[in-house]
């Protein structure tokens, strides 16, 4: 208990520190005045909203920000619909997104008239990893069972993911090119949805983020087959990863927020110390610890470059799947 | 009997003054929530879910079981008193409920309704308890071939049963599934039909803005009309006679509701699927079954109970995949799954076995829940009906300020109002030439879902159709929707062949 008040007495003080070193404007110039609205670039039950539905919660039990956070979800069209309505809420200080990569490959795929660029950046959280499930029941234990399954059914091999062109179909190309194998995808709306569907036996594999998986996982129903990650993931100790392998396949998943274009710079610095605060949280630690995210904070100018680099990254990532507008 | 044990244990939290007092301060703000168009459950969820955090879990998740329920018994509300289905899972109780509350049996409808709603309600909870691991598995095995023909299935229900004209039936879900398809696209995120550029059509038509502008606006502009401006009241009272009479007329109804109960929680149980198809399903399955089905959608208060037991079922078989599969059926389930993750519940197969305190302690408050529901519901019905007893005049001016701030509110869009206001001009249109308006809007619900799991089907099985009836649970669904769709085909077909061949001999 009197560790958790000195905790708070630290966070509350680190706040403090930052928020005077933050000047010319400080947060406390400005706080919301109703509750924010935290848009969910996704369906219910994936990675992307179980996360942002925590980082709601710890603001709240840490009682980070002075206004309830709301979370909506507006996964349609690969988040397209998420895009546009950050778009058009232009100025408004009560909205902030949660993204993932289809920040960058919805725009590019469709032309739905939203120019990243123009968002402000709030604050990168972690960067998500993937892994190749199959359903516990099947006899693939390793990737050469895997390969050699997926070259036997002729294409027909069933892939479920996430929207085309987001992150799950672009693993899904660069699997496909590295092995010389087809598949086919299915796109879901979810990665929950993914999940159960492959549990329930539609599908026959999938790329899922590990914390979407986890819980089918633990109850022995999922196999992990390999991570998508440069090193073992911690809580799949026994997963080999793809450059073990030897095959040089890694894809991040970045989780971040973003604001619309032209919030006051008030509203962009409570924001940002809001999520400097979560990143330093007790919550958000042992999560990234035991969901197997690394957490690699960022904001601001740094971050809108990373955001533009990654769009460039992706941009020819599409072209090469011949997926590019 | 380990069972029992569990369950005691959670009666034990969920009986405690606090928790009981949280309780009917749930249910009474849900039953609000519920009953104003444009408000749901889940927007009393949402308001209410940060305030969680000054509770325990254990009080924070009755809390919002009470608040989920509440809102669940006052969605007939206003679809009785109004004609205006707050939430789509209420659209099936407009059939009766308003004309009921047109012959001045406004009261007799919503004994009905909160009635049926209890009965659904506890049947369904009682299922949960007993059966909720093992159901588990038949969540699983509903793939997009399955989701594709159950919705199919709710359709055909519509158009074999619904005794509105078919043709005009048909013709109502198309249209309600070609506006389904305004926005983006599910699957591939290209915009479509967005009329005139305007930015507000790439989030969709919403669901209320269809219902508040059709049933809403629609209703008041032909009332008006129909009225011819002469102030009209709506007979209304309720007394402690009628009361008695309608719990003589519920006790009637076991079969109606016990049918009810169980589909009601078996189709709320499947992911994606919920409330709405159940709720259509029920009331479909009941004019069949019923003796008195000529009556259905004249004010018959079977038609009342039957979607209502449904509705309350659903919402408790809408639980089930949430907890064991970590899969919302519902937004409402959604925003309780983001609660139990709050809480640090890992929601999933295991949940029953490392969380048994907070699984059955939420089981046993939609027991408490439930009860108290009905409780506040009925001793409020005074209230409510008081409010039908004012003119008309005075009526339709609150009714449509209600729905204006209704269909604004969720959005905050003024797009949204103009949508509501065309809606409304249009709505009225088609109901001067005898268009029934809940085809309609159940296809606009139901049409995205409809769409997504056709497509991933043909994808998958690489456009072989035939995927739909090779599976068992699918073929089985399609069977009975085609015969479904061919009863009032062949009736109508007889009914056309004997009036030709009388109309053709004389010319012969």
């Amino acid at each position: 208990m009197t560790y958790k008040i000195t905790r708070r007495i630290a966070i509350a003080a680190a706040a403090t520190v930052g928020l005077l070193t933050a000047a010319p404007v400080t947060a406390q110039d400005w706080t919301p005045e109703r509750p924010v609205e935290m848009v969910i670039m996704a369906g219910t039950g994936g990675g992307a909203d179980r996360l942002a539905r925590l980082f709601q919660s710890i603001i709240q039990k840490e009682n980070l920000s002075t206004m309830p956070i709301l979370p909506v979800n507006k996964g349609g069209g690969s988040g397209a619909e998420a895009l546009r309505y950050l778009a058009d809420n232009e100025g408004e200080n009560h909205l902030i997104m949660a993204t993932l990569n289809s920040y960058y490959t919805t725009p590019l795929r469709t032309d739905i008239g939203v120019n990243i660029e123009e968002f402000t950046p709030i604050a990168r959280m972690a960067l998500d990893t993937f892994v190749l499930w199959v359903n516990a029941d099947s006899d693939i234990e390793t990737l050469d069972d895997y390969v050699a399954a997926v070259q036997a059914s002729g294409g027909s091999w069933k892939m479920g993911g996430t929207g085309t062109g987001q992150e799950d179909s672009l693993v899904t190309a660069m699997l496909e090119n590295e092995f010389g194998i087809s598949v086919t995808y299915v796109p879901f709306s979810g990665g929950g949805d993914v999940a159960r569907n492959l549990v329930g036996g539609h599908i026959d594999s999938s790329v899922n983020n590990p914390s979407e998986a986890l819980g089918f996982y633990q109850a022995g129903e999922l196999r992990p087959i390999a991570a998508f990650t440069p090193e073992r993931i911690s809580a799949f100790p026994d997963t080999p990863t793809m450059g073990e392998l030897g095959h040089d396949l890694v894809y991040w998943m970045q989780r971040s927020f973003v604001a619309p274009k032209d919030m006051a710079p008030e509203a962009v610095a409570y924001y940002t110390a809001m999520f400097e605060n979560l990143s330093q949280s007790e919550e958000w630690q042992t999560y990234t610890a035991e969901k197997a995210l690394m957490a690699d904070f960022l904001t601001g100018e740094e971050l809108q470059a990373y955001f533009l680099e990654e769009r460039a990254k992706h941009a020819d990532l599409l072209e090469s799947m011949g997926e590019g507008s | 009997m380990e069972l029992l044990g569990h369950l005691a244990d959670g009666f034990a939290t969920s009986l405690s003054p606090i928790n009981l007092f949280i309780v009917l301060l749930g249910v009474t703000a849900g039953l609000f929530i519920g009953a104003m168009p444009g408000l749901g459950s889940v927007n009393g969820v949402a308001i209410v879910l940060p305030l969680t955090f000054i509770v325990p879990p254990s009080s924070a998740i009755i809390l919002l079981a009470a608040i989920y329920y509440g809102a669940m018994y006052g969605g007939a509300i206003s679809s009785i008193l109004l004609g205006i289905p707050g939430a789509s899972t209420a659209v099936a109780t407009t059939f009766d409920g308003r004309p009921m509350a047109q012959q001045g049996k406004a009261g007799l409808a919503l004994i009905a309704a909160a009635t049926a709603s209890f009965v659904g309600g506890t049947i369904s909870v009682i299922l949960f308890t007993l059966f909720a691991s093992p159901l588990a598995d038949v969540a699983l095995a509903f793939g997009p071939p399955e989701e594709f023909a159950l919705v199919l299935l709710a359709f055909t229900t519509f158009v074999g049963l619904g005794g509105d004209d078919v043709l005009k039936t048909i013709i109502m879900i198309c249209l309600g599934l070609a506006l389904s398809t305004v926005g983006l696209d599910l699957i591939s995120g290209q915009p479509r039909l967005i009329f005139f550029d305007q930015p507000g059509f790439y989030s969709g038509i919403s669901f209320l803005v269809l219902a508040i502008g059709t049933y809403g606006v629609g209703e008041i502009l032909y009332t008006i009309e129909t009225s011819k401006s002469s102030p009209t009241v709506t007979p209304a009272k309720i007394t402690f006679k009628e009361l008695k009479y309608g719990f003589k007329e519920m006790n009637k109804l076991w079969k109606t509701m016990s049918f009810g109960s169980i589909m009601g929680f078996f189709v709320g149980m499947l992911p994606a699927a919920g409330a709405t198809p159940a709720a259509l399903m029920a009331y479909g399955l009941a004019k069949l079954t019923s003796k008195n089905g000529d009556n259905f959608g004249k004010g018959a208060i079977e038609g009342v109970a039957a979607p209502e037991t449904a509705n309350n079922a659903a919402s408790t078989g809408s639980l089930l995949p949430m907890l064991t599969l970590g899969i919302p059926g519902s937004p409402t389930t959604a925003l309780l799954l983001g609660g139990m993750v709050m809480w640090g519940l890992v929601p999933g197969p295991l949940l029953f076995i490392e969380q048994p305190d907070f699984v059955w302690g939420l089981i046993s408050s939609l027991y408490t829940a439930n009860l108290a529901a009905v409780l506040v519901n009925l001793a409020l019905i005074p209230v409510f009906v008081w409010a039908l007893r004012m003119p008309f005049t005075v009526l339709c001016a609150i009714v449509l300020i209600l729905c204006l701030v209704g269909g604004y509110a969720p959005s905050q869009k003024l797009h949204d109002v103009w949508l509501i206001i065309g809606f409304g001009v249009g709505g009225y249109l088609l109901r001067k030439a005898d268009y029934p308006m809940a085809p309609l809007v159940l296809a606009l619900v139901l049409g995205p879902l409809m769409e997504k799991s056709f497509r991933q089907t043909l994808i998958s099985e690489q456009g072989n159709v035939m995927a739909f009836i090779e599976r068992p649970l699918s073929g089985t669904f399609i069977a009975l929707s085609v015969i479904f769709f061919l009863l009032p085909l062949l009736n109508s077909l007889r009914r056309l062949a004997r009036s030709k061949t009388t109309a053709d001999n004389p010319a012969e």
